[in-house]
């Protein structure tokens, strides 16, 4: 390394480096343990666990409360990626695409569900969706987790929008092809990487949603942050590990296939 | 105003009709904001043309040919397509084929994906797609490449087969946005052969678009002077270049030498003003009156230099030897008036022999009137 | 004068319609219905703002949020500025790793990183245990239920949004300041407070006021690992509602919150400009 201002006294450079070193183990230990505990053979939570099992993977899939609340996650979740993702590209587009006054104001308000406090949406939703007949069933946690993934979908989408070449496009105009086909042919498969991690953003929002969920879903229909709050508050037990593993390997999975798409793009832009 | 500029044909007949022409621009001009891009452009383009834009940097070359494409709306002022108002068609119904500045290949296709796309969208069937995507290739001279991804190519390759995708469609009009921009000097003459070569073969007409002069000499039948967002002249290589009608083209296009006075005489054609330096006499390219400021430009290489102050001489500039830089070819003298003003002259190899020179020594030009033009003042501040 | 000019690309912002449309009925019409609440409920007046500002217990909880979001800052920016010096003047290799180091909490469930704390802080927990083991200490000591516990979970939640802006604005700093610096004699610490610090300030305000403004509306860590002092204000705002329905002094407690990081942003967005506070 060279050396420079700060990393040119000894000092500096060791204490830095301990500093790094630390946050490393601070930041992965949450997740080591997790992965860990999913295979205790304990029925409550000691740690290092006396033994290995996978009791609590079994427990997830046959324990009805566990695998009807994974279910009911996986049903809005599904939804809510698919509108979250359809409604944040059009929006992202949209934006990136035409000119008129208060865009600033347009984008700031696409953005809003993500600046302002979840709690504050949260009772908010929970007051007005009583009365829309929107609480305790599916439809109303799909709006309302679809709200909070938009943020996320138009913000990925509008940088990579931002970031392609707009002559492309007119290129593909002037070559005879229409808006529509244009987008089809040309702007879409530019952005699709974006998109997908803005997808599999919306995903994860949606799963891993807790305090909106809480207020308006019912011991009937209940997504599995929900049921874990209360497992978690009440008496715990590892099951919780054994989906927060699973939640990783999706979410692994889905960074490195995100990854792969965005590389592959990038290759044939890069000249 | 606008000056509506002398439409020349290519043998120099003054242009009425038109019937043969394939595009026309009349009074375009576009606004974005509160800035001019392109103000009041009147241009008729006949068919099997090849014109250049040439003009400096922001001069609205771009723009004009984004307005024709469809690209962008003109704010003002009336577009023909073959006689046919083309306003309301959107881009991909012009039918005209574009190059791009820096080729705007689709990098997700490959080059026959990228030269097969304008026949996809004109619903060819795949079989005589192939057929013409193999025959473009030819034509381009990149054959064996159709598989290969735009970023697998060399610039000269991409611009070839941004040519390609462009004519594929065999549009009867083909605009070029400076497409050797990004080539080296070499590559860059080899392209314009190519294109000069493609035109004559294919007969479409062509709109292309440079800030180099050499380029638009070689290359075209006819050249606008684009400055300011608007056309200063429009005419043959050889019109601009000994009869300019604006300062700003008598320097851009070329170099030239400006005398700046006021009109005191008039005769068959020729025109004499009063200057710093005397009577100057020029011919009267901008039908300027007796009492009209005027700006007289006169070529370097027009110039005759002799020793000493011949005062008995019409059209004579006197001053101080302050250059000599050898060309080769020619020599170039710097000489400084007594008013500080520069005068450049270009001597042949043959007129260096005769008259040896150094630097420091009283030096006059002088020149026939023919050979200079009187220009109207009011552009002259360029 | 009309907004959408008379120009065919603006067709497109049609497209934005739908998504705004959502945006408006499910989340502005709410929110805005709870902030109107705070002065309508029970009566008309400003009855629930005299009371918020007023009262001890509710001002203790205001404290607190401050106190721990200004320490989840401050211990985010003792931690995150050296990884991100680290990210940011290291071999490709190690970079990629940190990145994906420092991305691994965006990627694992709050609540699950929240529960793993949980069991790692807890009295007969692996932190616990180990120092025993050493002996460092003699008797358990609380890590749990207290304010360290909010810290630390906290602090690891939080880390990335302050690593990033910064990273990325040490990433376009130009090493030639340094050894210029360097080359007109400062010496190393010196040089850095006079030449890095300051270059690096704008992504350390965009990325604290990041953690600041988040911490602020927190609400599962500290209910989870916090005890009865250490109440929030997003946990304040959850009980008027669960447990008593009082919907007015939610709205108003809403309202302050909401007020609170509207000036930060506002503030941060005056002095560095919102592109850079998010990071980009
Ligand atoms: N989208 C736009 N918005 C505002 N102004 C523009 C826009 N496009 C072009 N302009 C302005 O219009 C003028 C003409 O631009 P244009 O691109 O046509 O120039 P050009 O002659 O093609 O220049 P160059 O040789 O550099 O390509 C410039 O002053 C430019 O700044
Ligand atoms: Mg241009």
């Amino acid at each position: 390394m060279v050396a420079s201002s700060f990393s040119s006294g000894r000092f500096w450079v060791r204490l830095r480096l301990a500093i790094c070193s630390f946050a490393v183990i601070y930041l992965i230990a949450p997740l080591i343990v997790v992965l860990i505990i999913s295979f205790s053979s304990a029925p409550f939570l000691t740690f290092p666990p006396p033994g290995f099992s996978m009791q609590w993977y079994n427990n997830l899939f046959t324990n009805p409360a566990w695998f009807n609340s994974l279910v009911t996650s996986i049903k809005i979740l599904i939804p809510t990626s698919i509108l979250a993702t359809v409604l944040g590209t059009a929006a992202a587009y949209g934006l990136a695409r035409s000119s008129f006054v208060g865009k600033q104001l347009v984008m700031g308000l696409l953005l809003s569900p993500m600046i302002v406090p979840v709690i504050i949406i949260a009772i908010g939703i929970f007051g007005v969706f009583r009365a829309l007949g929107l609480y305790g069933n599916l439809l109303g946690l799909i709006i309302a987790h679809t709200i909070l993934a938009i943020p996320y979908v138009v913000m990925t989408v509008s940088g990579s929008l931002a970031v392609i070449d707009k002559r492309l496009e007119d290129a593909a105009l002037t070559l005879g092809a229409s808006p529509l086909r244009c987008f089809r042919r040309i702007t879409f498969p530019l952005i699709f990487p974006a998109v997908l991690s803005g997808m599999l953003f919306s995903m994860v929002v949606s799963f891993d949603e807790l305090i909106v969920s809480m207020f308006i879903s019912t011991p009937v229909v209940r997504p599995v942050t929900v049921q874990m709050w209360s497992n978690i508050r009440g008496s715990v037990d590892p099951t919780i590990a054994a989906i927060a593993t699973l939640l990783f390997c999706f979410s692994l999975l889905a960074l490195l296939s995100e990854r792969a798409a965005a590389r592959k793009v990038k290759k044939e832009v890069d000249e | 105003m606008n000056k509506v500029p002398n439409v020349i044909s290519k043998d120099g007949k003054q242009e009425m009709s038109t019937a043969n022409s394939i595009l026309e621009l009349v009074g375009v001009r576009k606004v974005y904001g509160s800035a001019v891009a392109v103000e009041g452009v009147d241009l008729t383009l006949h068919n099997g043309e090849f014109l250049t834009f040439l003009g400096p940097s922001g001069s609205g070359k771009t723009t004009t040919l984004a307005m024709i494409a469809g690209l962008q709306m003109p704010t003002a002022g009336k577009i023909l397509l073959n006689g046919q108002a083309v306003d309301p068609l959107p881009p991909y119904k012009r039918n005209i084929g574009m190059v791009f500045q820096n080729y705007a290949l689709f990098p997700h296709m490959t080059v026959a994906g990228n030269i097969g796309f304008p026949l996809e969208m004109r619903g060819v069937d795949a079989a005589e797609r192939k057929r013409r995507i193999a025959k473009t290739l030819e034509l381009i001279g990149l054959p064996n490449m159709g598989d290969r991804y735009p970023h697998q190519l060399s610039g000269g390759q991409q611009q070839r087969v941004a040519l390609g995708r462009a004519i594929v469609f065999e549009p009867p009009l083909l605009l070029m946005d400076e497409p050797l921009g990004a080539l080296d000097k070499k590559l860059r003459v080899q392209m314009q052969l190519e294109i000069t070569r493609l035109h004559r073969e294919l007969g479409i007409s062509i709109l292309y678009v440079t800030h180099d002069q050499e380029e638009a000499l070689v290359m075209s039948d006819r050249i606008a002077v684009f400055n300011d967002g608007k056309i200063e002249q429009l005419g043959t290589a050889k019109d601009l270049y000994e009869r300019p009608s604006t300062a700003f083209v008598a320097g851009f296009l070329g170099e030239s030498n400006f005398f700046h006075g006021t009109v005191s005489g008039l005769s068959d054609g020729r025109c004499f003003m009063e200057t710093p330096y005397g009577q100057l006499g020029a011919f009267n390219n901008a039908a300027l009156q007796v009492g009209d400021e005027a700006t007289l430009a006169v070529r370097p290489e027009r110039l005759f230099l002799y020793r000493g102050r011949d005062k008995k001489q019409e059209n004579c500039v006197s001053g101080t030897l302050t250059d000599l830089i050898y060309l080769g070819q020619s020599r170039k003298c710097v000489l400084r008036t007594a008013n500080g003003d520069e005068v450049v002259a270009l001597q042949h190899a043959q007129q260096v022999e005769e008259a040896s020179m150094i630097i420091g020594e009283e030096v006059c030009v002088t020149w026939n009137c023919a050979d200079a033009n009187a220009l109207s003042h009011r552009t002259a501040s360029n | 004068m009309n907004l959408v000019a008379k120009n065919p690309m603006n067709k497109n912002a049609w497209l934005i319609v739908p998504a705004i449309v959502v945006i408006l009925c499910f989340f502005i019409y709410p929110v805005s219905w709870l902030l109107i609440d705070s002065f309508a409920r029970p009566k008309w007046g400003i009855q629930n703002y005299e009371v918020v500002l007023g009262r001890f217990v509710y001002l203790k909880v205001l404290l607190n949020t401050f106190t721990i979001s200004a320490g989840t800052t401050f211990w985010c920016a003792v931690i995150g500025y050296p990884v991100a010096y680290t990210m940011a003047h290291c071999s490709k290799r190690t970079r990629r790793l940190l990145i994906f180091v420092v991305l691994i909490p965006f990627w694992t469930s709050l609540l699950v990183r929240t529960f793993a704390w949980m069991v790692l802080l807890q009295k007969t927990g692996l932190i616990n245990q180990t120092l025993l083991t050493l002996g460092v200490i003699a008797e358990p000591i609380a890590l749990i239920y207290n304010r360290i516990g909010v810290y630390i979970g906290m602090v690891q939640v939080l880390l990335p949004f302050l690593i990033f802006p910064l990273y990325s604005v040490m990433l376009r700093i130009d090493r030639n300041y340094s050894f210029a610096a360097a080359t007109l004699g400062a010496p190393p610490v010196r040089n850095f407070f006079r030449i890095y610090l300051p270059l690096t300030l704008p992504g350390l305000v965009s990325g604290g006021t990041l953690v600041f403004v988040s911490s602020l509306g927190y609400y599962i860590t500290p209910a989870l690992l916090g005890g009865p002092a250490d109440l929030m204000i997003a946990q304040l705002i959850e009980r008027q509602i669960s447990t008593s329905g009082n919907w007015g002094m939610a709205g108003a407690l809403a309202v302050l919150l909401l007020v609170v990081t509207a000036i930060c942003l506002g503030v941060v967005h005056r002095i560095i400009g919102v592109k850079t506070a998010w990071g980009r």
